[in-house]
C-alpha cells in the first residue's frame, strides 16, 4: 500500500483537545489518505473516539471544551469560521458504536438526511434509497419492507442501515466508531467485508473493536495511548514490525 | 412481632392507602350520577335556560365551556410548547433560566381567583378586551401554562439524546433536528400534558368569573369579544344564587361538566397508549 505522491485527504496538525473536566488529546498529528482504511487503535480512554468525533466536529455539541491545532479536509481548515458545519458533516459521515436507527421506517432513515439537505424530488430520493442500501449490502434483505420500522431489523442489519444512510448523502469520508461492537461474528464479517468495497470510493477512518479487527481491516494504522499518537504507519509495518516498543507490546497483547 | 407479620402488616396498610384514594373518586362520581342522571334529557342538553334559570337546559353554558377550552388551548399550546423547547433545547443553566423556572413554579402555585383578578386588570380593563371570550381564554391560558410547559419539557427531554446526535451527524441543524425529529417524537407527551392542563381550565370558576362568564345569556356567543355562559360558573350560580332551584338541575349540570372533563382525560389516555404502541424505543 503505497501512497507516495497522493495528497492527504485529512491532515490533523498538532491537535490538543480537552473536555470540560479532562484532557483527551495531546498534540496529535495524523494524515489520512483517500481510498484507504485508516484505523485508530489503542486501549480504552486513549482518545480514539474523541479524535474521530473531531473530524466532523460532533464535539461541537458539548459545552466547555477546549481545542488547539488544526484539522484540514482537502486542505481546508474545518474549524475556519466560514465553514458550513452541516455541509462538513455530510461530507464526513459518522457511524456510531451502537446502531441507532431513527424511530421511523427503513426508507425514512435513509431519506432523513437528504430531506434536511432540501432534496424533495421523489424519484431522486427513491434512487438514493436503493443505491445506498445496495452499497451497504442490505438491499436484498429489506427491499420488500422499506416502510417497516427500522427498529424491527436485527442488530447487524441496523448497523448496515446506519452505514447506508451515510452513503445516501454521498460523503467523501466515512468515520466508524467501533461499528461492530454489538454485533455477532457473522454480522461483523459482513460489515468488515463491506469496508473493502467502500474504500474503493470513500476514505475510511475506523476505530476497531480489537487489535485483530484492526489488523484485518486496516491499510494504515495509528496506535494511540493516553491521548497521543504513538506510532503511525502502514498496517503491515504496525502489525508485524512496529518501531515503538509500546506499540509492539499492545499489538502482541501484553497490555490493554 | 415477627418479620413476616410486619411484612404482612405493611402490605395491608399500603393496600388500604391505595384503596382509600380510589374510594372518594368513585363516591363523587357515583353520587353525582345517582342524583344528576335524572335531569339529563335532550331538552336539558340542547336548550337554553328559562324562567330565571329554573327551567330549560344548559346548552349555552356547555357550548361556552367547549369554546373556552379551545380558546385556552390556542393560547397555552403554542406559548407553552415554545417555552418548553427553549428551556429543554436552548437554555443554558444561567441566572435567566433559573428565574424563568422559578417563575413557572410560582405561576403554578398562584390561586386561581388571583388569575381571575389579574385577567380582569390586564386583559379586560387595561388591554380593553372587555368581559369576553378573548379575555377569559387568555386568563385560562395563563393558568394552564405551567402544566403545559413542564409536561412538554418532560416529553421533549425523554426523546433520547442519541437521536439528536445522529440527526446532527447527518447534516441536520439544531432547529431541523428539533422540528423533524424531537417534536414529532415528543408530540404524544405534549398532547397529554396539554389535555391535562385543559381539564383543569375547563373546570375553573374563579378565573372566568370576572373575565368572561355571564349569569344568563341564552343565545350562543357571536364573536370572541362576546361574553358566554360556562358550566362551572353556571353550576355556581344555580347552586348558590337562585332560591328554589331544582336540585336535579344542579347535579345534572355537575354531571355534564364531569363527563366533559373525564372524556378529555380518556382522550389523553387513548392518545398516549396509541403512540406508545407505535413507539419503537
Amino acid at each position: 500500500m503505497t501512497t507516495t505522491g497522493v495528497p492527504a485527504k485529512i491532515r490533523v496538525e498538532d491537535v490538543s483537545f480537552a473536555y470540560s473536566n479532562a484532557e483527551a488529546l495531546h498534540g496529535v498529528s495524523l494524515d489520512v489518505y483517500p481510498n484507504e482504511v485508516t484505523v485508530l487503535f489503542g486501549p480504552a480512554r486513549s482518545g480514539k473516539t474523541t479524535l474521530l468525533r473531531l473530524l466532523n466536529r460532533l464535539t461541537d455539541l458539548l459545552e466547555g471544551t477546549r481545542r488547539t491545532g488544526h484539522i484540514y479536509l482537502d486542505g481546508q481548515d474545518i474549524f475556519a469560521p466560514d465553514i458550513d458545519v452541516t455541509e462538513l458533516r455530510r461530507r464526513v459521515g459518522m457511524v456510531f458504536a451502537m446502531p441507532i436507527p431513527l424511530p421511523m421506517s427503513i426508507r425514512a432513515n435513509i431519506t432523513y438526511g437528504l430531506q434536511l439537505k432540501g432534496i424533495r424530488d421523489r424519484a431522486l430520493l427513491e434512487a438514493r434509497v436503493e443505491g445506498a442500501l445496495r452499497a451497504a449490502a442490505l438491499w436484498d434483505e429489506v427491499k420488500d419492507r422499506l416502510d417497516a420500522p427500522a427498529s424491527a431489523l436485527s442488530g447487524g442489519q441496523q448497523q448496515r442501515l446506519c452505514i447506508a444512510r451515510i452513503l445516501a448523502l454521498e460523503p467523501e469520508v466515512i468515520l466508524l466508531d467501533n461499528p461492530t461492537s454489538g454485533l455477532d461474528p457473522i454480522s461483523t464479517s459482513k460489515v468488515e467485508a463491506s469496508l473493502h468495497e467502500l474504500k474503493q470510493r470513500y476514505t475510511i477512518v475506523a476505530v476497531p473493536h480489537s487489535v485483530q479487527q484492526a489488523a484485518r481491516i486496516a491499510d494504515r494504522a495509528a496506535f494511540m495511548l493516553g491521548g497521543e499518537v504513538i506510532e503511525v504507519g502502514t498496517a503491515r509495518d504496525i502489525f508485524t514490525r512496529p518501531r515503538e516498543p509500546r506499540t509492539r507490546d499492545y499489538v502482541e497483547g501484553r497490555f490493554g | 412481632m415477627s418479620r413476616e407479620m410486619k411484612q404482612k402488616l405493611a402490605f395491608a396498610l399500603l393496600t388500604v392507602a391505595a384503596v382509600v384514594v380510589v374510594v372518594p373518586v368513585l363516591l363523587v362520581a357515583g353520587y353525582i350520577i345517582w342524583r344528576g342522571a335524572g335531569a339529563i334529557s335532550l331538552e336539558f342538553l340542547l336548550s337554553a335556560p328559562r324562567s330565571g334559570l329554573k327551567e330549560g337546559g344548559i346548552f349555552p353554558a356547555a357550548v361556552g365551556t367547549v369554546i373556552l377550552t379551545l380558546g385556552t388551548a390556542i393560547v397555552a399550546l403554542p406559548l407553552g410548547v415554545a417555552a418548553a423547547i427553549y428551556l429543554s433545547e436552548y437554555a443554558r443553566d444561567d441566572l435567566l433560566t433559573r428565574l424563568i423556572r422559578m417563575a413557572i413554579i410560582n405561576l403554578a402555585g398562584i390561586p386561581s381567583v388571583v388569575y381571575g383578578l389579574f385577567g380582569l386588570g390586564l386583559f379586560v380593563l387595561f388591554l380593553r378586551c372587555g368581559t369576553s371570550i378573548l379575555a377569559g381564554s387568555l386568563t385560562l391560558g395563563l393558568l394552564t401554562l405551567p402544566v403545559v410547559i413542564s409536561t412538554a419539557e418532560e416529553a421533549i427531554r425523554s426523546v433520547p439524546q442519541s437521536f439528536r446526535v445522529v440527526s446532527v451527524s447527518l447534516g441536520g441543524t439544531k432547529w431541523q433536528t428539533i422540528r423533524h425529529l424531537v417534536l414529532p417524537n415528543a408530540l404524544p407527551g405534549i398532547i397529554t400534558g396539554v389535555i391535562l392542563g385543559l381539564e383543569r381550565a375547563a373546570g375553573e370558576t374563579a378565573p372566568i368569573l370576572f373575565t368572561v362568564a355571564a349569569v344568563y345569556l341564552p343565545r350562543l356567543p357571536r364573536s370572541i369579544f362576546d361574553q358566554t355562559m360556562a358550566l362551572p360558573y353556571h353550576l355556581f350560580v344555580i347552586s348558590t344564587q337562585v332560591p328554589g332551584m331544582p336540585v336535579t338541575f344542579q347535579f345534572g349540570t355537575a354531571l355534564v361538566l364531569l363527563a366533559f372533563v373525564l372524556s378529555l382525560n380518556a382522550a389523553a389516555t387513548i392518545i398516549r397508549s396509541h403512540f406508545r404502541r407505535r413507539r419503537s424505543w
